[in-house]
């Protein structure tokens, strides 16, 4: 049987309402399972409304398609470890990317068979195209950055600014001209720049910059799939592309602001690299006036503590030193002690990064609090952990005017009794800038590999020699 | 008979609605669900699947244009699959105190 183009409407309101209520879930921890599986439901009843339409008739590529991307998909969702939730989230952004641009020309090319083309419609493709090109070459260098196929630190060079915004306007000129006069040579050439503008949009900024920049590219998924929405008249695709659209600019927003920076400072300005000196550490610690402790201090001060607040930062997924941390967390509960995680909303590589990690290690999410919620805590607590944190804690964010990241909000761990820095060099966070938090009276660090660093704690406490 | 409104209108008129819709629902999400916020709202961005059904699916399509729908298919569901289990994977982790 075949749906009618009415009842297949009906099927789309109700999937996309299904979405909606699927973020809706999100709100909390608790409904949030209920919410993906909302969306699994709207894409369901999506899917299955469009093959009974009647303008889907010839089944073989769409099954073999559709059976090996399940296979495909299921088998990376199952093996992939929570660390490298960046880069997959960046693949997956690219393939949605690819999918509009193929979804567009594919279009143009049936409409151009049926004979059906308009300049309204051809504007819609070049928007399809283009945004979807810029996702997927911009996922795919994110991706190489988040992987480590390419160097993190942003690429710069003279006149790239020009550079992009000549290619942007050439973009824009033959999306015009193709609009226009349907050919298929400037519909190619707008392709082929427009993939090119998302390689010279992504190259400068730099790893750290990657929470920013995931939602960016995540946002770019939700348009291109809007575009596609409105080259095929379907409600639904436009509804899902200014959702997912809308998210993704909502969280590159709230990235932004917790680094006190604009979208556009983020996008041009190619702050921060991830390279550095690697010099020995106790030297130059000491060199500097920076106090560095055994891991048998910190131990001391934890156990007999009230309250210890551990704030992770990327070095905590580099070391994977999140087990570690919840055993850690164990022990010192044992011994009555009270323990917070605190989490800066750009900490890790993308949005929440932290969250899933701590989660993965079985930490329950109601011992993790967000920046506004844990800075009151500070000064009523005795021993802050930094666990491969450094900017998010750096008093020179309020102190500072002349610092590049003054004003960005920080987590105040400086206010605590006793501040530990796990640290593996003294070399500087990825802004670049001195921590004024180092030497501080109260602060001390612990050089090494984060996550050995925590084990010998633990076993310290396990040993109990007190 | 009255003019008919654009359909391309109408299709302006469900954006902008859903924009609003959107941004008051994600303001809504907690930031410790940022990264399944990311993974769920990339499976659903899978949706582009109904275009690439719509174009792999056309029996007047030539073969080049089935192939490129078929690539579609294919991309697209490893968005959807592997995005909604992933986000699946995510969110069971999150648990309360025991």
């Amino acid at each position: 049987m075949t749906l009618s183009v009415n009842l297949q409407a009906v099927a789309y309101l109700v999937s996309a309402v299904l979405f909606i209520l699927a973020l809706k879930g999100l709100t909390h921890p608790a409904s949030a399972r209920r919410g993906n599986l909302y969306g699994m439901l709207g894409m369901l009843i999506a899917v299955v409304a469009t093959l009974m339409g009647d303008q889907v008739q010839s089944y073989g590529f769409i099954i073999v398609g559709m059976t090996l991307g399940a296979v495909i998909g299921v088998i990376v969702a199952l093996r992939i470890q929570m660390t490298a939730m960046p880069q997959l989230v960046a693949a997956l952004h690219s393939f949605v990317g690819m999918a509009a641009v193929m979804v567009a020309i594919g279009t143009f090319l049936t409409k151009r068979g049926a004979g059906e083309l308009n300049a309204l419609l051809m504007g819609e493709i070049s928007a399809g195209v283009v945004i979807g090109a810029i996702t997927f070459t911009g996922s795919v260098i994110a991706f190489g950055k988040l992987q480590g196929l390419l160097s993190g630190s942003p690429v710069k060079f003279k006149g790239q600014h020009l550079l992009n915004a000549l290619l942007g306007i050439a973009t824009l000129a033959l999306a015009v001209h193709f609009a226009m006069t349907g050919s298929l040579i400037s519909l190619t050439l707008m392709t082929l720049l427009a993939f090119t503008l998302g390689v010279t949009l992504i190259i400068p900024i730099g790893g750290a910059d990657m929470p920013v920049i995931i939602s960016m590219l995540n946002s770019y998924s939700g348009w291109a799939a809007a575009a596609t929405g409105f080259t095929l008249h379907n409600n639904l695709l436009i509804i899902v592309g200014a959702l997912v659209g809308c998210s993704g600019a909502i969280l590159s927003y709230i990235m932004c602001k917790a680094m006190n920076r604009s979208i556009l400072n983020v996008v041009f300005g190619g702050f921060g690299s991830d390279s550095g000196g690697e010099d020995s550490a106790g030297a130059v610690a000491a060199g500097k006036g920076v106090k560095s402790a055994a891991v048998e201090d910190a131990v001391y001060w934890m156990e007999d503590a009230n309250r210890v607040i551990i704030i992770p930062g990327y070095g905590m997924a580099v070391a994977q030193a999140q087990h570690a941390l919840k055993e850690l967390m164990e022990l010192l509960e044992a011994r009555g002690v009270e323990v917070k995680f605190g989490i800066h909303p750009v900490a890790g590589r993308m949005p929440g990064h932290m969250n899933v990690l701590l989660a993965e290690a079985d930490i329950p999410y109601d011992r993790v609090l967000e920046m506004d919620e844990i800075n009151p805590d500070f000064p009523s607590t005795d021993v802050v952990l930094v666990v491969g944190a450094n900017d998010v804690v750096n008093p020179a964010a309020k102190e500072d005017k002349t610092s590049p990241i003054y004003g960005m909000p920080i987590l105040e761990a400086g206010r605590a009794r006793q501040v530990y820095f796990l640290k593996r060099s003294m070399r500087p966070g990825y802004s670049g800038v001195d921590n004024l938090l180092f030497y501080q009276e109260n602060t001390s660090l612990v050089f090494g590999d984060a996550k050995d660093t925590i084990e010998g704690m633990n076993s310290a406490l396990k040993g109990g020699g007190h | 008979m009255p003019e008919a409104l654009d359909p391309s209108l109408v299709a302006l008129y469900v954006f902008v609605l859903a924009c609003f819709i959107g941004y008051w629902v994600v303001w809504g999400v907690t930031p410790s669900l940022h990264t399944p916020l990311v993974a769920l709202t990339n499976a659903i961005s899978g949706i582009v699947l109904v275009g690439a059904l719509l174009v792999a699916g056309d029996p007047e399509a030539g073969l080049f244009t089935q192939i490129i729908g078929f690539i579609a298919v294919l991309l697209a569901s490893i968005n959807v699959f592997g995005g909604f289990l992933v986000t699946h994977r995510m969110l069971s982790m999150f648990k309360k105190k025991k």
